[in-house]
């Protein structure tokens, strides 16, 4: 029989706990969950840091630029080191911690982390540009019926399932 | 009276990371740190992503709403995104694109990098990459198009804030509770599909 710590929560129960995890956020600090947030603060204090003058005329930059605090403290940037810990934390109990390259069997290993990297750019402009991603924009903008994190989420997974025939030989 | 903590204090911060670690592990236990199980809400093999989100929104939606009731929250002092209909779906669009290309999202590469994923690892670099591609361009090519839709409700004093149940013009109860139905609705759906063609969870 298989090692039952191995198995995956029930998604249902997962979504449920999910949901709590969401409430605790913005009861305790009034914030959403997030995860693109976190590496725009971390580029901003960067760029901020080693072009200060190029920041000062940026329109992107100069808030970062003339704010007191440093962007790298910020909510996000917390949050999701602790997403890393808490990852950390749930896949040594299930005994899921593997340092691998993970694709499907019909592609190497090089095609995978090409395609991971492109995927990464986009998101990285989408997010942006749709001012959060899944999870900040989508799931904490649902949480609070906003307008907006409905049309996020209908818009990257409607764009998901109208793109996903021209990369099935990645995943089918 | 919510939020407990001050925006900017140290305690918050505390409190995020905390948030953090069980939004990790959260994501962990569902399986939301393998990027096959992810993609396969697009190809019908793996609904997880699909369930997992619809609950949680569900969840939170409702519990926010009771605790909104209850006066112990108030949605006037926590985040609320103000809603800009073009950006919102362009980008949405790319990142979608983004999405069957690389298997995560930001939040779930975090956590699967931290289960020893290589390939989060590089998208994770993509997202690096893609935010300074963005800052760096951002003047030409993406600050009017940023601003651009912003949706207004007459007679609202947060301008742009703009709540599902405002814009079809039901009560907040009332519009929880049509998402509730639309998310059973979905969890009906694939379960039908499961079914019908037969599809076995996968285990990666």
């Amino acid at each position: 029989m298989e090692d039952k710590s191995k198995k995956y929560m029930n998604p249902y129960l997962a979504g449920v706990l999910l949901g709590f995890v969401i409430m605790a956020a913005f009861f305790f600090s009034g914030e959403g969950l997030g995860g693109s947030g976190a590496f725009k603060d971390v580029i901003k204090t960067a760029v901020v840091k080693v072009a200060p003058e190029y920041s000062q005329s940026s329109t992107y930059f100069k808030s970062a630029a003339e704010s007191e605090h440093s962007p790298i403290k910020t909510w996000l940037v917390f949050e999701v080191l602790g997403v890393l810990i808490g990852g950390v934390i749930s896949g040594a109990f299930a005994g899921r911690l593997k340092l691998q390259v993970e694709h499907s069997p019909k592609i190497t290993s090089r095609t995978r982390i090409i395609f991971a990297v492109l995927g990464g750019i986009l998101f990285g402009i989408g997010s942006q540009l749709g001012r959060g991603c899944t999870s900040g924009a989508g799931l904490s903008g649902m949480a609070v019926m906003s307008v907006s994190g409905f049309l996020s989420v209908a818009a990257i997974f409607g764009s998901g399932y109208l793109f996903a025939w021209f990369f099935r030989k990645l995943w089918i | 009276m919510a939020p407990i903590f001050e925006q900017a204090s140290e305690w918050n911060l505390m409190a995020a990371l905390f948030i953090g670690i069980a939004f990790g592990w959260v994501l962990e236990r569902a399986g939301f740190s393998t990027s096959r199980k992810l993609a396969g809400v697009f190809y019908g093999y793996d609904f997880v992503v699909i369930k997992v989100f619809f609950t949680a929104a569900i969840t939170a939606a409702l519990g926010l709403l009771f605790l909104n009731y209850f006066g112990v929250f108030d949605f006037e002092n926590v985040w609320m995104p103000t809603t800009y209909v073009t950006p919102t779906i362009v980008g949405g669009v790319i990142m979608g694109l983004g999405f069957v290309m690389g298997g995560f999202c930001p939040g779930t590469s975090v956590c699967a990098a931290a289960t020893g994923k290589l390939d989060a690892l590089a998208f994770i670099g993509g997202i690096v990459l893609g935010v300074v591609l963005y800052t760096f361009t951002y003047e030409p090519l993406w600050e009017t198009l940023r601003g651009k839709g912003k949706l207004l409700i007459e007679g609202s004093d947060t301008p742009g804030k703009v709540k599902i149940g405002e814009l079809i013009g039901v009560t907040e109860g009332v519009a929880v509770l049509i998402f509730i139905a639309f998310g059973i609705f979905v969890f009906w759906f694939v379960e039908k599909i499961k079914k019908t063609y037969n599809i076995k969870d996968v285990e990666y």
